[in-house]
């Protein structure tokens, strides 16, 4: 493979690690509001709240995205494909965060709300200073996954044309008829950057776990 | 534009064979996926050191890529090994490789949440290795694993669209095709989308009634 290809391939990976990291952002900020939205004991925002979860948890990524792509220039939304394909991810990444910060959020021990309670802290105090940083710290493990989640099913946003890895490793296949080297080569990358966000997470929650036995 | 989703009915028969296609290559992946993933496990646990090196690199690889790229691998990148396959086999082989990877880690934290004790009590009494695994590691083993198997067949249940890809008549592919032929596709895949959910909600279903049967069965630690 020539340098020419292999900088091609690059660039691709890049382009694969920002769109999957600006789902991730959006999926959390969803993720947030549909967790909140699933806890409330207002049955009208718990119940759609659930709804979601279950129904972007419950259908293929594939589907989802293919269904978005298709539906938005029906509903007279013309967006590039990008777009789409960052919507289609985010959307489904939030159902899963949401899950996640649920189990976070409950399991932050009851006896310290109690005694923040005691203390006589507000209950937006309680959040801000008890539950959501141990809650974000509890969570943190099950987010460095979905980050490679997401960096994986990203391969599928190829099928709505987005010029990803896995995309330019198709176009690259077809027009040199080598398919072996260049998914090798795009699956190698895949690894390594899964490897670096991986060990990226470790060191995030070591260094979390050295900041709170202080 | 209308919605009118009285179009996809009238291709019955069609969808009916692709939903049957989803269904056993489903089950056959699966079980396949799990028999692999124990081997695997098994062979890493008991196997000497080189085996278990060569095996971790196997399935961190295989879960540290796409499934995606996996598949065109296979596909596309076989024929040029001497590995020329239809769809369908190519479908099924590539998945049992895919889930046999996340199958073996499930086995390997099955192994090692065992208790050493229990194996040890097995051995005094003399039961030989063989009786070992076949009467206490496995049925405990099942028992500890069960939530986690169910949660990743339901996993491949949905990996089973991104068959459509390499052209496996499976239902996203007949169902989008149908779709785009008749001018409704947004249509279809809402059924489509609609079809999976309530395929992916039984099956939970069925296996948390599982895991409550099974339940009863549950040993002293």
């Amino acid at each position: 493979m020539s340098t020419r290809l292999f900088e091609l391939m690059l660039w691709a990976a890049g382009k694969t690690v920002l769109l999957s990291a600006i789902s991730i952002a959006i999926g959390l900020a969803i993720g947030l509001l549909v967790c909140a939205a699933k806890l409330s004991p207002r049955k009208l925002l718990s119940i759609p709240a659930t709804i979601y979860v279950s129904l972007f948890r419950g259908v293929p990524l594939l589907v989802q995205l293919l269904l978005i792509y298709n539906l938005l220039p029906v509903l007279g939304i013309m967006v590039p494909s990008d777009v789409a394909a960052i919507a289609g991810l985010s959307l489904c990444t939030a159902a899963y965060q949401a899950e996640n910060l649920r189990g976070g959020f409950n399991s932050v021990p009851r006896g310290l709300i109690e005694a923040a309670d005691m203390v006589g802290m507000s209950p937006w105090q309680q959040l801000r200073r008890i539950r959501a940083p141990i809650a974000f710290r509890l969570t943190l493990p099950a987010l460095v996954n979905e980050m490679i989640l997401i960096l994986k099913a990203s391969s599928l946003i190829s099928v709505v044309g987005v010029i990803e890895l896995t995309r330019m490793a198709q176009n690259l296949s077809a027009s040199t008829f080598r398919p072996l080297l260049f998914y090798s080569v795009a699956g190698a990358i895949y690894l390594v950057i899964c490897w670096l966000v991986a060990g990226g997470g470790s060191l995030a929650e070591r260094l979390m776990r050295t900041g709170s036995s202080r | 534009m209308s919605i009118d989703f009285s179009i996809v009915w009238q291709q019955l028969p069609q969808i009916l064979s692709a939903f049957w296609n989803t269904i056993w290559i489903w089950i056959v992946a699966t079980i396949l996926a799990v028999l692999l993933g124990f081997v695997v496990a098994a062979l890493r646990r008991y196997g000497p050191l080189w085996l278990n090196l060569l095996l971790r690199l196997y399935v961190e690889v295989i879960r540290g890529t796409p499934f995606l790229i996996q598949l065109f691998l296979l596909y596309f990148g076989g024929p040029f090994i001497g590995l020329s396959l239809e769809p369908i086999p190519a479908g099924l082989i590539g998945m049992t490789i895919y889930g046999s990877a996340y199958f073996s880690e499930i086995f390997r934290a099955g192994f090692a949440a065992i208790p050493p004790g229990h194996v040890e009590a097995a051995e005094c009494v003399g039961l030989s290795r063989g009786q070992i695994v076949r009467r206490i590691l496995v049925p405990e083993m099942a028992m500890l694993v069960l939530p986690q198997l169910v949660n990743m067949a339901i996993i491949l249940m949905k990996e089973t669209a991104i068959l459509s890809i390499i052209t496996v008549p499976e239902l996203t592919l007949v169902v989008g095709a149908i779709g785009s032929q008749q001018y409704a596709f947004v249509e279809a895949m809402t059924m489509l989308a609609l079809f999976y959910w309530a395929l992916v909600e039984i099956s939970g279903w069925l296996g948390r009634l599982a895991e409550k049967k099974l339940s009863k069965f549950r040993f002293a630690v």
